[in-house]
């Protein structure tokens, strides 16, 4: 029996998101939410972060502004949104239709011993995304509001932004390259083609 | 009144043209993005770039974001541009760590304060650390002090970057910019 009050499960999280992924774009920021997605599978749409943080979400829009036809998904954790949380702005102001940005919200900092983050005092990371102006902007606790969550990302019709409560659980890491150089090449041949290697 | 408005142009500083020369070469450089936060001596390149309809002109909370975005226009296969004041690097040093690790190009047009000229304080210790702080992160330096170096200086940097896939920074000196004294301007 599954109790409806429980906590996500981050991988059973990701998993969903990245069901049927057709040719959907991902940056994954560092720590967990990387060996998350990479643990989905690893895959040259996949560009996960070893460090930088901070850098998901903006990487997200340049990919987005860059990519305007391939939707883009940002899967990160509350303490890597937080470090850049003025991104939010940026990112609402540009109004990218094909950018969607999915805060994993442990409600701590797990990489590092699992500190507790400012959401886990309730800052509200939805209502700050509200605020700044992104419409579809949600806290999600259910299975059933990630899929959603999913298909959004696949619409492409305005920027989303969810901030998803899950378990403080620590897994077992699977890990992608670590080589930045591997890491780019690939995504940018796998996005753009061969010529990609030629310039 | 022929006489008065000659008598003014003559008055006014001529309007330096660098700005004018760097958006061309960064036009022909294939720019798209231009990330910023704005700083006075990039005033005239901002306005040519928001009235461009080819390019994107993103106005950053931080500067370190537009290392970010940048990386990200390079995953997709655009090209950009990151404009700040030198005060903005100090914002980016670990951010660099991304377009440094992955050999991603980087051009950045930084406008020096706290070099030449200063009259604010506060503006020297960020201003002097500029160049060190960059090359130690592993970003490649070009300096320009000349006005007639500026669009040269800025053409050689988006070649270093864009075809060798490297951090670049091109610090546009106050002897460029001119310095300002906000203390002159107190009194009058
Ligand atoms: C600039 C910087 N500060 C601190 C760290 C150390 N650090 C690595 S991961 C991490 C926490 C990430 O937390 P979160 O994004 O919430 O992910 P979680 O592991 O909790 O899912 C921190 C603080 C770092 N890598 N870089």
């Amino acid at each position: 029996m599954s109790n409806p009050n429980a906590l996500l499960h981050r991988r059973d999280v990701v998993n969903e998101l990245l069901r049927d992924r057709a040719d959907l774009l991902v940056i994954a920021g560092l720590g967990a939410p990387n060996w998350d997605v990479s643990a989905a599978g690893d895959h040259p749409n996949n560009f996960p972060l070893w460090g930088a943080m901070g850098a998901a979400s903006m990487i997200g829009l340049g990919l987005a502004l860059a990519q305007p036809k391939r939707k883009v998904l940002v899967i990160t954790g509350d303490g890597e949104m937080l470090m850049n949380i003025g991104s939010l702005a940026t990112i609402a102001v540009e109004a990218p239709k094909n950018l969607t940005i999915a805060v994993l919200d442990n409600e701590r900092f797990g990489e590092t011993g699992m500190q507790k983050t400012p959401t886990a005092s309730g800052v509200d990371l939805a209502a700050i995304a509200t605020a700044c102006g992104i419409r579809t902007s949600r806290i999600v606790r259910t299975m059933a509001e990630v899929t959603e969550l999913r298909d959004l990302a696949h619409e492409g019709r305005g920027t989303v932004f969810a901030q998803i409560k899950i378990n403080p659980e620590a897994l077992v890491f699977v890990m992608p390259p670590a080589d930045g150089v591997i890491l780019t090449t690939r995504f940018r041949q796998s996005v753009l083609g061969d010529e990609a290697l030629y310039n | 009144m022929a006489e008065a408005a000659k008598s003014r142009a003559e008055a006014a500083p001529a309007l330096p043209t660098w700005p004018d020369e760097i958006y061309r070469v960064l036009k022909d450089a294939g720019i798209r993005q231009v990330a910023m936060v704005p700083d006075a001596g990039h005033s005239r390149l901002i306005r040519s770039f928001e009235a461009d309809p080819e390019t994107r002109v993103v106005t950053l909370t931080t500067e370190e974001e537009g290392v970010a975005m940048l990386a990200g226009a390079w995953l997709g296969g655009e090209r950009g541009v990151l404009l700040l004041q030198s005060s903005g690097v100090g914002n980016c040093i670990n951010m660099l760590s991304l377009p440094v690790i992955c050999h991603m190009p980087l051009l950045m047009i930084v406008t020096m304060r706290g070099d030449w000229g200063e009259f604010n304080p506060w503006q020297i210790p960020m201003g002097q650390g500029t160049r060190p702080s960059l090359e130690a992160m592993g970003v490649i330096v070009n300096k320009v002090d000349e006005p007639d170096l500026v669009a040269s200086t800025v053409q050689g940097a988006a070649n270093l970057a864009f075809n060798t896939w490297k951090p670049v920074a091109v610090l546009v000196g106050q002897r460029v910019l001119g310095a300002k004294n906000f203390k002159e301007l107190a009194r009058k």
